[in-house]
């Protein structure tokens, strides 16, 4: 375990072209008042914006909003756009409108974790804070 | 005796009291401020008689997949008993992309339906009396391609359109403000939305050609009031660009239609429907002075706040539902759609949207509530409510014309920061237990409920990305290139474009193609991110 002494920096970013940012938006204050530095990309976001944008700004992690049903091929691809790019340490979360049944396949492919429809917001900052002890 | 809470407050915010007498209308009269029904300031309706002639009309928003699936899904509704088709596009159309562009990826035909081509309009549409139903696309940056397509069907099969009644949602504003879906920057948009106000003021007078939605302010998280300000002010702002065009007030004003929200907040929203007729009604007679009583009457369809459904107990989204119908009913609605209990997880399935429709039967023939007009007026309770809410959106009028309007505080992030702060405020309230959600943050269950899910399969996408790969091959692309240039000309030089939309649609150019070419004349969009 290192001794966290840079900020943690995280990705946040709406992939799709889905414009439900309500969520997401309360995600990027509350981690930000938790102290952590946010990178957010606005609406309608391709795999390959989120991923070019994730290893220009060298983000530890990546969490990704979708309400648009297309998690199923946009988490995907976002993985193997940044196992391709040779950024595949970079740990990828993510939440929205997510059915039980595909989330077992999606964390199988990768994505560390997958926050549900009224999760309440310390979740996810316990989560992302986490993030700095595993690294 | 002690009371249960130190405050009590809507779910909007605002202050309630333990009761409701005479002093809190000190200065209020029935003259002023209610009127009869059917007559100015319009409060208590905006017809006469309300329910006791018509009901409302039942119109379940359905789409999904391809227009084969979803023209199946509209005639399964017809024969359930709706009275109106409201359609629901997916993604990649409602920002103007086909269905076989790159970004469309995986998003075909999720949300709503695909519609990438006049071919595909004429299956969405296929056996479907468009001089008999009425039908509602809630559509907006490509409102007027839509729309040309669904006039094209109509002129193919022969059918006038002085007889096609229906609504195109065409509200860019709100889209800057809350849903998101944008193509073009506000000043030439609004321009487009003028002219398809003047191209159906003078060739499809029964269309309405916008409906100016407070929808999906409230779904971003706004309050009653913002949703109620925000809204009127949209529509405040296309009618002051009509006017400037030179279009008189009474020859379009009669057809413009507006979209609440009805939220969980029983009485709060049954006035937010009785405020949002006066105050249109008096802000349109203020600043225009129309000779047409309809001028100043506000249509409005409603649908059951989509976000205050739960994924958590869905069977409980039935109940919640209930109550938010039976509001829009008392606050005097003209058409309604019920959420299904299952639109958390995905869109509806047959049986979850059939008992939607039925949750609205039900109320409409069995709970005796549509018998007499605004059943709740003059209730010391309902009335202060109303007038408040006139006063928190009066307010916020005074704010957006300090701003020098709403496409300048859209610019400032005026409206989005409202919203998200009150969205803020909301999350907090719950999470600290002042607001309770059962199934949520009381009553809690460990094990799931699982409930049957629609599935959207990819051979959606597949087959749209070969029809139109047959398409492009089909047509004459001379024809197509010419119809798409004589577009842009009329778009550069600010001319009426609904006959070129319908050359260019006839013309098999796509849905993508019109939109991106407009881009090439109009710019794009965008957004100042407010966090």
């Amino acid at each position: 375990m290192a001794v966290a002494t840079a900020p943690l920096r995280v990705l946040i970013g709406k992939v799709g072209l889905d414009g439900h940012d309500r969520g997401v938006k309360l995600v990027v204050r509350a981690l930000r008042d938790a102290g952590v530095e946010i990178i957010y990309t606005g609406l309608h976001q391709t795999p390959e914006q989120i991923v070019a944008t994730a290893i220009q700004e060298d983000v530890q992690a990546i969490g990704l909003s979708i309400h648009s049903g297309a998690h199923n091929s946009l988490f995907p691809r976002v993985l193997e756009l940044l196992k391709e790019q040779g950024a595949g340490d970079v740990t990828l979360f993510g939440g929205g409108i997510i059915p039980d049944g595909d989330v077992p396949r999606l964390k199988a492919a990768g994505v560390q974790m997958l926050f549900r429809p009224a999760t309440p917001m310390h979740d996810i900052v316990d989560f992302v804070k986490g993030l700095r002890v595993e690294h | 005796m002690n009371e249960r809470k130190s405050r009590f407050t809507s779910l909007s915010g605002l202050d309630i009291e333990r009761v409701y007498t005479p002093d809190h209308l000190k200065g209020w009269s029935v003259e002023q401020e209610l009127g009869q029904p059917g007559t100015f300031p319009y409060t208590r309706g905006i017809y006469p008689t309300m329910y006791r002639s018509r009901l409302w009309t039942m119109r379940q928003f359905a789409g999904f997949g391809s227009a084969y699936d979803t023209n199946k899904r509209f005639k399964y509704l017809l024969e359930q008993g709706q009275t109106g088709l409201s359609v629901a596009f997916d993604l990649p159309t409602l920002m103007g992309l086909d269905s076989d562009d790159p970004r469309a990826r995986g998003e075909v035909g999720y949300c709503g339906v695909a519609i990438s081509s006049l071919a595909d309009m004429e299956r969405l549409f296929d056996d479907i009396p468009l001089d008999q139903v009425t039908t509602s696309m809630t559509i907006n940056g490509p409102a007027a391609v839509i729309f040309a397509m669904y006039l094209a069907v109509a002129e193919k099969r022969g059918i006038p359109f002085d007889r096609l009644g229906g609504t195109i949602q065409n509200d860019i504003l709100k889209e800057y403000i809350a849903q998101k879906e944008w193509l073009f920057p506000p000043e030439p948009h609004i321009a487009l939305i003028v002219e398809t106000m003047a191209y159906c003021a003078s060739h499809v007078p029964k269309w309405h050609p916008i409906s100016i939605s407070g929808y999906h302010i409230r779904e971003a998280g706004s309050t009653a009031v913002q949703e109620l300000a925000f809204t009127l002010y949209d529509g405040l702002t296309y009618v002051e660009a009509a006017v400037k065009s030179g279009l008189d007030v009474d020859a379009f004003a009669p057809q413009l239609s507006f979209f609440f929200n009805v939220h969980n907040d029983f009485f709060e929203e049954i006035a937010k429907f009785r405020a949002a007729r006066r105050l249109w009604a008096r802000e349109m007679e203020r600043r225009y002075h129309p000779k047409n009583p309809r001028s100043l009457q506000l249509r409005c369809h409603a649908q059951t706040a989509g976000c205050s459904l739960t994924a958590q107990q869905p069977m409980n989204n039935v109940v919640r539902t209930t109550l938010q119908a039976l509001a829009a009913v008392l606050g005097g609605t003209q058409s309604l759609h019920t959420n299904s209990m299952d639109e958390t997880l995905a869109l509806p399935t047959e049986d979850a949207v059939k008992l939607a429709l039925r949750t609205q039967q039900v109320i409409a023939a069995e709970s005796e509530t549509v018998n007499t007009v605004d059943p709740l007026g003059g209730s010391y309770f309902v009335e202060s409510l109303t007038n408040r809410l006139e006063e928190g959106a009066q307010e916020y009028f005074g704010r957006l014309d300090e701003m020098g309007g709403m496409v300048r505080a859209i610019e400032r992030g005026f409206p989005q920061r409202e919203i998200l702060d009150a969205s803020q405020r909301y999350q907090r309230e719950m999470e600290q237990k002042e607001r309770s959600i059962i199934g949520v943050t009381d009553h809690v269950e460990q094990e799931g409920c699982p409930i049957p899910i629609l599935k959207i399969g990819p051979e959606v996408e597949q087959e749209q990305v070969a029809c139109l790969s047959d398409l492009r091959k089909s047509r004459d692309p001379f024809k197509m290139a010419g119809s798409l240039e004589e577009l842009q000309e009329m778009a550069a030089c600010h001319q009426s474009l609904m006959p070129s939309l319908i050359e260019a649609v006839k013309a098999k150019a796509t849905l993508g193609e019109i939109c991106a070419a407009l881009k090439e004349v109009y710019g794009t969009y965008h957004e100042p991110v407010v966090l």
